[in-house]
């Protein structure tokens, strides 16, 4: 109930309206515009653009499979997210969610094919040995930040290009990679370890898992943790001022390694969730940038656990129709890429949203 | 951090120099054990090509004794750290490094033969982006503007040297390249300057912006336009007597023009910013934009004029990835060398002789990384491939914790009427 009366208080700013919801919008649709006409200016026909962005829409939310489809995509996106988020609520700016994800993969992968283990208990267990992997490996940069001040900018990079070299000796071993197969692909994990799909009675085609549950239940977790406990504040306050934080008795170093960790901690929960929910089996690219995306959703929400659920179905949202898009107009993926960047340049500047369109915005 | 008083400051560095020192023993120990042990035979290093000028015979080492001899040395420099307790123990450190590294070479090479010179000869073409991206993060941030944009800038520049210069041939796709550096230098400088964009956040946003259109173009443009994609590349211009000299020619002076042009980059930068009124103000706007402001230096149009020449740097460095070396273009192919240059920047302190020789250390682990598959070595190829980038969180971590960047670094200005 006081989260309604909070929400409430914070709609009734006209102000705010503006912030968290027009502004996102206005990017989002202009990001879009200019997607189309840079598929145009690129040599395709107006008929082209005008298909891919029907596919855009169907493909997104057009159908029950299109949603479905929007929200699988989206559900490693809310979890990696909401782990930058936190970052950004202690001043960490974690670019490293995507090396995380693939380590929360490999140990989702191992777990998942050399144990037969009874269902519910292998399925805990391998979400949890993802989101220990992406802890650990996102506490190398929130260490180095505290004890030698390396910026986790150019640490957490290095340390995704690090865990792409990983993934690819990993895929080669032998008690890893698939038997009988050249290429670098890991062994299937078991039924037991598949999170089940939410929808399987209504239609066993229907792809979105319980992973996407478990990610609501997250962002509800994340906003608790940042909003109403100790920890929570202590991050808040060290993103904030980390000289005032210190008078105020909070031991920074501490505080941020433990943001980077349940930043990675999040980050791997989304890699052993793609894994256990859709894949079943790791290959060289499947961590598929959605690292980098989730800094746009982090972003796109404002670093808030709630603006980041709505951005990360938005995401999932254009990936789905992205991937639609992909096969009626045969454009490619990559346009969602600088569709994405360019809503991460408008949201970060308000400042030219509402310039370009004086009308809307005040 | 900084509110330490002199005591404790006493007291660290002791405890500094006692984990310092026992490391490097440690170190020397492991090296020994690693690669000293059960090792024979004897390491061939090729020193010159026999049709060269003036030959050089090889240089020829014997594995198990030099190995335990560098263990020893590194190890006998660990001690002398524990017991005089000097105040810079920098210069050990980096000595047992080049004695890891040689050790570690020789270990590879035992019973063959391996090339010096044509490796040293790759640290320098492989140092080449590192540095000039490391040039553009100069620039800059002497004005405080964080540029973590680097890599797109790269991207774009490679990107755009590819493109045109298959078109147009590869001088005018060079300084077509330089054009596009330059002009996501502006988009940077708009969003940052003007717009006052977190800079981290807009640099991150050029980088996928960056990434996905030279994606999207690659795919749609230049896969089904092959002749797009297959650019002229700079020949190696030999220069005449010094390119002559046994090892130091082949090393130095027989390169494509980016070897040289960032060389002279990299003149002309330290004596603009450090002896000229321009760099002096540029500098003051970097420190303190306030200040500068009042002494009637634009602090908005020179943060303009330096981010845009910076990303000039940056699309030059990019052309190198295609018309200085493969001519073509494939995506992501600058594979975190932005950032790299970035490391290599804040190990040279911002200066911009340091950065180059910051840049010579990572394009040694790159070109050691490329060489050593050659060799055959135990170690999987996928471990040597992260060599330069575990090089680069070592300095920035380890070496740098002290290095200050200008103060006024990441701070939007706000020109008060």
């Amino acid at each position: 109930m006081k989260f309604f009366i909070y929400l409430s208080n914070y709609f009734s700013n006209r102000e705010t309206i503006q912030e968290i919801f027009l502004i996102p919008v206005i990017a989002t649709l202009l990001a879009i515009f200019l997607g189309l006409l840079l598929l145009i200016v690129s040599g395709s026909s107006t008929q082209i653009a005008l298909t891919a962005l029907v596919a855009l829409f169907t493909g997104s939310f057009g159908s029950l499979s299109a949603i479905s489809e929007t929200f699988t995509a989206a559900t490693p996106l809310i979890f990696a997210a909401l782990g930058i988020a936190v970052g950004f609520r202690a001043g960490l700016f974690n670019i490293g969610a995507e090396g995380q994800i693939i380590l929360g993969g490999m140990a989702a992968v191992v777990i998942g094919f050399s144990f037969q283990l009874p269902f519910a208990i292998h399925l805990i267990i391998i979400l949890l040995s993802g989101a220990l992997f992406g802890a650990f490996y996102a506490l190398i940069a929130g260490w180095l930040k505290a004890t030698t001040g390396a910026h986790e900018v150019i640490t957490t990079i290095m340390l995704n290009l690090i865990a792409y070299r990983l993934l690819d000796f990993f895929l080669r071993m032998p008690a890893i990679q698939k038997e009988g197969r050249n290429d670098p692909i890991s062994k299937s994990i078991f039924e037991t370890a598949e999170l089940p799909r939410i929808l399987y009675l209504l239609d066993p085609n229907l792809r979105v898992h319980m992973g996407f549950l478990i990610a609501i239940v997250a962002v509800f977790f994340v906003y608790w943790l940042i909003f109403h406990t100790t920890i929570g504040y202590e991050f808040r306050a060290v993103g904030k001022s980390l000289e005032a934080s210190k008078y105020g008795g909070i031991n920074p170093a501490i505080t941020i390694v433990l943001a980077m960790s349940i930043a990675g901690l999040l980050a791997g929960l989304a890699g052993a969730c793609q894994i256990a929910g859709v894949l079943g089996r790791a290959t060289p690219g499947f961590s598929a940038g959605i690292g980098f995306d989730a800094i746009a959703v982090a972003l796109l929400g404002r670093a808030h656990p709630i603006g980041v659920l709505f951005a990360g179905i938005l995401f999932g949202a254009l990936i789905a129709g992205g991937r639609a898009m992909q096969v009626s107009a045969n454009v490619s993926l990559d346009l969602i890429t600088v569709i994405q960047a360019l809503i991460i340049i408008f949201i970060a500047a308000p400042i030219l949203i509402r310039k370009l369109f004086p009308w809307i915005l005040k | 951090m900084n509110t330490l008083n002199k005591n404790e400051i006493e007291n660290t560095k002791s405890k500094r120099s006692k984990i310092f020192g026992i490391s490097l023993i440690f170190f020397g120990f492991v090296i020994y054990l690693f690669f000293g042990l059960g090792i024979e035979g004897q390491a061939t290093f090729r020193l010159s090509r026999p049709t060269d000028p003036f030959a050089l015979p090889n240089l020829i080492l014997p594995a198990h004794s030099f190995i335990g001899l560098s263990a020893l040395l590194i190890a006998f420099f660990g001690g002398r750290i524990i017991m005089k307790a000097p105040k810079n123990f920098t210069i050990f450190v980096a000595l047992s490094f080049f004695l890891a590294i040689a050790a570690f070479l020789v270990w590879a090479t035992a019973g063959k033969s391996f090339s010096l010179t044509g490796m040293l000869q790759a640290t320098v073409v492989r140092a080449v982006p590192i540095a000039l991206a490391a040039m553009a993060g100069i620039m800059c941030e002497r004005v405080a503007v964080i540029n973590i944009g680097i890599e797109g800038m790269l991207l774009a520049g490679a990107f755009a040297g590819a493109l045109f210069g298959s078109i147009f041939g590869n001088l005018i796709g060079l300084v077509l390249a330089i054009l596009v550096g330059g002009g996501f230098g502006f988009i940077l400088a708009a969003l940052v300057v003007t717009f006052r964009v977190d800079q981290i956040i807009a640099g991150v946003a050029i980088n996928i912006f960056v990434l996905g259109i030279t994606s999207f173009l690659t795919s749609h443009l230049l896969k089904s336009n092959p002749e797009l994609n297959d650019a002229p590349i700079f020949k190696s211009i030999d220069i005449p007597f010094f390119s002559e000299i046994p090892v130091l020619g082949s090393v130095f002076f027989k390169h494509n023009i980016f070897v040289y042009f960032s060389i002279f980059i990299v003149i002309v930068s330290t004596y603009y910013l450090f002896k000229t009124a321009y760099g002096l103000r540029a500098r003051a706007v970097g420190e303190h934009p306030k200040a500068a402001e009042t002494l009637g230096i634009s602090v908005i149009r020179t943060r303009f004029n330096h981010v845009i020449i910076g990303g000039m740097i940056a699309g030059f460095g990019g052309a190198w990835f295609t018309l200085g070396s493969v001519g073509r273009f494939d995506e992501g192919m600058t594979g975190g060398r932005g950032f790299i240059g970035l490391a290599a920047m804040i190990f040279g302190r911002w200066h911009p002789i340091g950065a180059l020789f910051a840049a010579l250390v990572f394009g040694f682990a790159d070109s050691l990384q490329q060489k050593l598959a050659i060799l055959r070595t135990p170690i999987p190829s996928e471990f040597l491939a992260m060599a330069p980038y575990l090089v680069t969180i070592i300095v920035v971590a380890g070496i740098v914790g002290n290095a200050k960047p200008p103060q006024a670094i990441g701070k939007a200005y706000v020109k008060e009427n």
